[in-house]
């Protein structure tokens, strides 16, 4: 590997263990999907795609001997899914019976995985979506991006209270049985870290888009409006903050400002369709639309209504954007509207010339995803990509474009613009406006333009281009 | 028009007047959900805001703090406060104004974190990692203290206290501004020596 900018400032704080370790996770898992016939990440035989249930069979084998991957407790199958025999034609056979009661499970064929970032403990730790894999808007549940900061907690929901404090006419503890009686909304929403692509500022670092964009995933919530909450404690007049807390080993901490708070915020104990997943918050989590994900409390044990922020840990230290002035920007909540295409994206293989569906997502915090324009010639000229409904507010969009791929190198680029007429910048503009104070940049908020190059045998890689 | 419909108009717009009333008497309960917490209850919370709003009584040295950091923070924090399996605690003043981007600006306690009064809400929320909030307040603030001493910020004898933590000034108090975006990005050239960085091809260890 040749000597890059990021080493030796690295080594200098002690972060490169991290770094290192995420590339290590990474390349572990490619070398999987490299040997998978069915992943886009193959670089075998293109005849073994035929044969990829003994691939499947073999490599679980082998992986278990290793440990290189986690297994589920069932035998053979990838996680989350149950091992069946497969005949040799299903329709001449009985499938496997419909059990009395069941939870289901995914495909034996499927094996997509969240990966974690490899940081000290894995407490403090966070998980990418495969966006690669994903097609549509919803993240699966089991899917969705991790952050926590002191692991997942295991909370009875039949012990847990919420309490509203502070500025308050009359104090509250409501019980989760009076959090569900309340009247309830539903919405379809992204959350993103603001974390997400921190790797990605002074150089092309990871090598998928589940490591450069993994940290965005949506799901359908539902619960009740905080102003609903807040308005039967009674809010007093020179309530300007409020503070969430959580229930975790972490009592995680942001302050949120009020108006934001009665506009659209809401408490949400469901997710797609079922309970909130325990990594997300069971058995309720604040949604804040468009902020930040770090302010989207899990776990919500207290509500305190006060007249200033109270400049917790997660809002002065971490989740600060230091600029090369020595100046850093505080409460920058929103999460700018940013896309990327997820099919071709980094380290996959295109099967030759010929016609490829471009992909990918598109999504704004601060509302309609309102037109995508798609690149093939390193931003030269661009064509607008087609918008798949529902296109909806603070949620991913997902956008299409046919491509007749010649064969010979080319550049993938996305940007999209929102309803509010921003438009998406290129990673130069980003920098020449931000300025660059070290390899992670201001580590927050990077909404740049993504690129992938295309080679002309058909891999494909995260180029930086602009 | 059917009198049905206007009694059902009548009652939206009795429904609106309410709503606007409620507005403006700044919220009135209106489900009648939930029960009232006893103060016992809200007594085992916290938040302490940056005027020492919030700090509990009690007081603690540097010296009680060097114990305390010694047997509680050390494993993960170094014995030197440089950081381990845990954040980097001091040093790094003058690393924040930095255009150099292959070297990473060390934001610490001492260096970064505009108010002490957070150390001791952080520290007593989290801390220690495996027993988060199993310190007592004496020792959140001693221990406070110590980090505080050996970043140069405080001196060697000091005695922290809700009064005297939250008269603590630290070096980044005026180091953050407000979000200035959405920017208005200038249009920029390419730039040859950025064009085409590639990924390098991924090497399992």
């Amino acid at each position: 590997m040749n000597k890059t900018p990021l080493e030796p400032a690295e080594s200098r704080h002690g972060q490169s263990s991290t770094a290192d370790a995420l590339l290590d996770a990474e390349a572990r898992q490619l070398a999987h999907e490299r040997s998978d016939p069915a992943s886009p990440y193959f670089t075998g035989d293109p005849r073994a795609r035929l044969d990829r249930r003994r691939f499947l069979l073999g490599s679980i084998a082998a992986m278990g001997a290793a440990g290189a991957l986690p297994r589920s407790a069932h035998a053979a199958a990838p996680l989350g899914a149950v091992e069946h025999e497969v005949p040799p034609d299903a329709s001449k056979t009985q499938g496997y019976p419909i059990d009395d009661s069941s939870y289901g499970s995914r495909s034996q064929f499927e094996t997509e995985v969240r990966t974690r970032f490899k940081t000290a403990t894995p407490q403090s730790s966070w998980t990418f979506t495969p966006l690669q894999n994903g097609v549509g808007i919803v993240t699966p549940s089991g899917l969705h991006f991790e952050r926590s900061h002191a692991g997942t907690a295991v909370i009875d929901p039949g012990k847990h209270f919420l309490y509203v404090n502070g500025l308050v006419r009359e104090p509250k503890k409501f019980s989760m049985r009076d959090i569900r009686r309340f009247p309830s909304i539903s919405r379809i929403m992204f959350i993103e870290c603001s974390g997400n692509g921190l790797t990605e500022w002074s150089k092309p670092t990871m090598r998928t888009v589940q490591g450069t964009h993994g940290l965005t995933s949506t799901s359908e919530w539902t619960g009740v409006p905080l102003s609903t909450i807040l308005n039967e404690a009674g809010v007093r007049g020179n309530a300007k903050w409020l503070l969430a807390e959580g229930g975790d080993g972490a009592a995680m901490t942001r302050s949120i400002p009020m108006a934001k708070a009665m506009r659209d915020c809401f408490l949400a104990y469901g997710q797609n369709g079922e309970a909130i997943r325990p990594e997300q918050g069971y058995p309720l989590r604040l949604i804040i639309p468009g902020f930040e994900g770090n302010m989207n409390i899990k776990w919500l044990r207290r509500l305190e209504v006060s007249d200033a922020p109270f400049m917790t840990r997660e809002e002065t230290s971490k989740y600060t954007d230091l600029r090369p002035s020595g100046k850093a920007v505080q409460f920058s909540f929103e999460m700018e509207a940013k896309s990327v295409i997820t099919f071709p994206s980094g380290e996959m293989m295109l099967d030759g010339p010929g016609f490829y569906e471009i992909s990918g997502l598109a999504w704004s915090g601060r509302g309609l995803i309102t037109r995508v324009d798609v690149s093939t010639d390193s931003g030269k000229t661009w064509r607008q990509a087609a918008l798949q409904a529902p296109i909806l507010p603070i949620c991913h969009t997902r956008f299409r474009l046919p491509w007749q791929w010649d064969g010979k190198t080319a550049v993938l680029q996305s940007r999209c613009i929102d309803e509010t007429g921003y438009q998406q910048p290129t990673l130069g503009q980003v920098i020449a406006l931000r300025g660059l104070d070290g390899p992670l940049g201001s580590i927050y908020h990077l909404n740049a333009i993504q690129s992938w190059q295309v080679a002309s045998d058909g891999r494909v890689s995260n180029v930086h281009d602009y | 028009m059917s009198t049905t419909t206007e009694r059902a108009l009548g009652a939206v717009a009795v429904a609106l007047l309410c709503a606007a009333n409620a507005a403006a008497e700044a919220q009135t309960p209106r489900f009648g959900l939930g029960t009232t917490p006893s103060q016992a209850e809200l007594d085992k919370f916290f938040a302490i805001m940056p005027d020492g709003r919030g700090l509990p009584p009690g007081s603690g040295s540097v010296e009680q703090g060097k114990a305390v950091y010694e047997q509680q923070c050390a494993a993960c924090h170094g014995p030197n406060l440089q950081g381990g399996i845990g954040d980097r605690l001091i040093g790094g003043r003058g690393t924040l104004v930095n255009n150099d981007p292959t070297k990473a600006p060390v934001k610490t306690i001492e260096s970064y974190w505009p108010y002490a009064t957070t150390i001791f809400d952080y520290v007593k929320r989290t801390m220690p990692f495996a027993a988060p909030d199993s310190l007592t307040d004496d020792q959140v603030y001693a221990v406070t203290a110590y980090i505080l001493s050996e970043a140069k910020i405080v001196p060697p004898d000091t005695v922290l206290d809700a009064k005297s933590l939250a008269a603590v000034k630290m070096p980044n108090r005026d180091g953050f501004i407000a979000d200035p975006r959405p920017e208005k990005f200038p249009p920029v050239a390419r730039s040859p020596h950025q064009s085409l960085m590639i990924a390098p091809p991924p090497t399992a260890k």
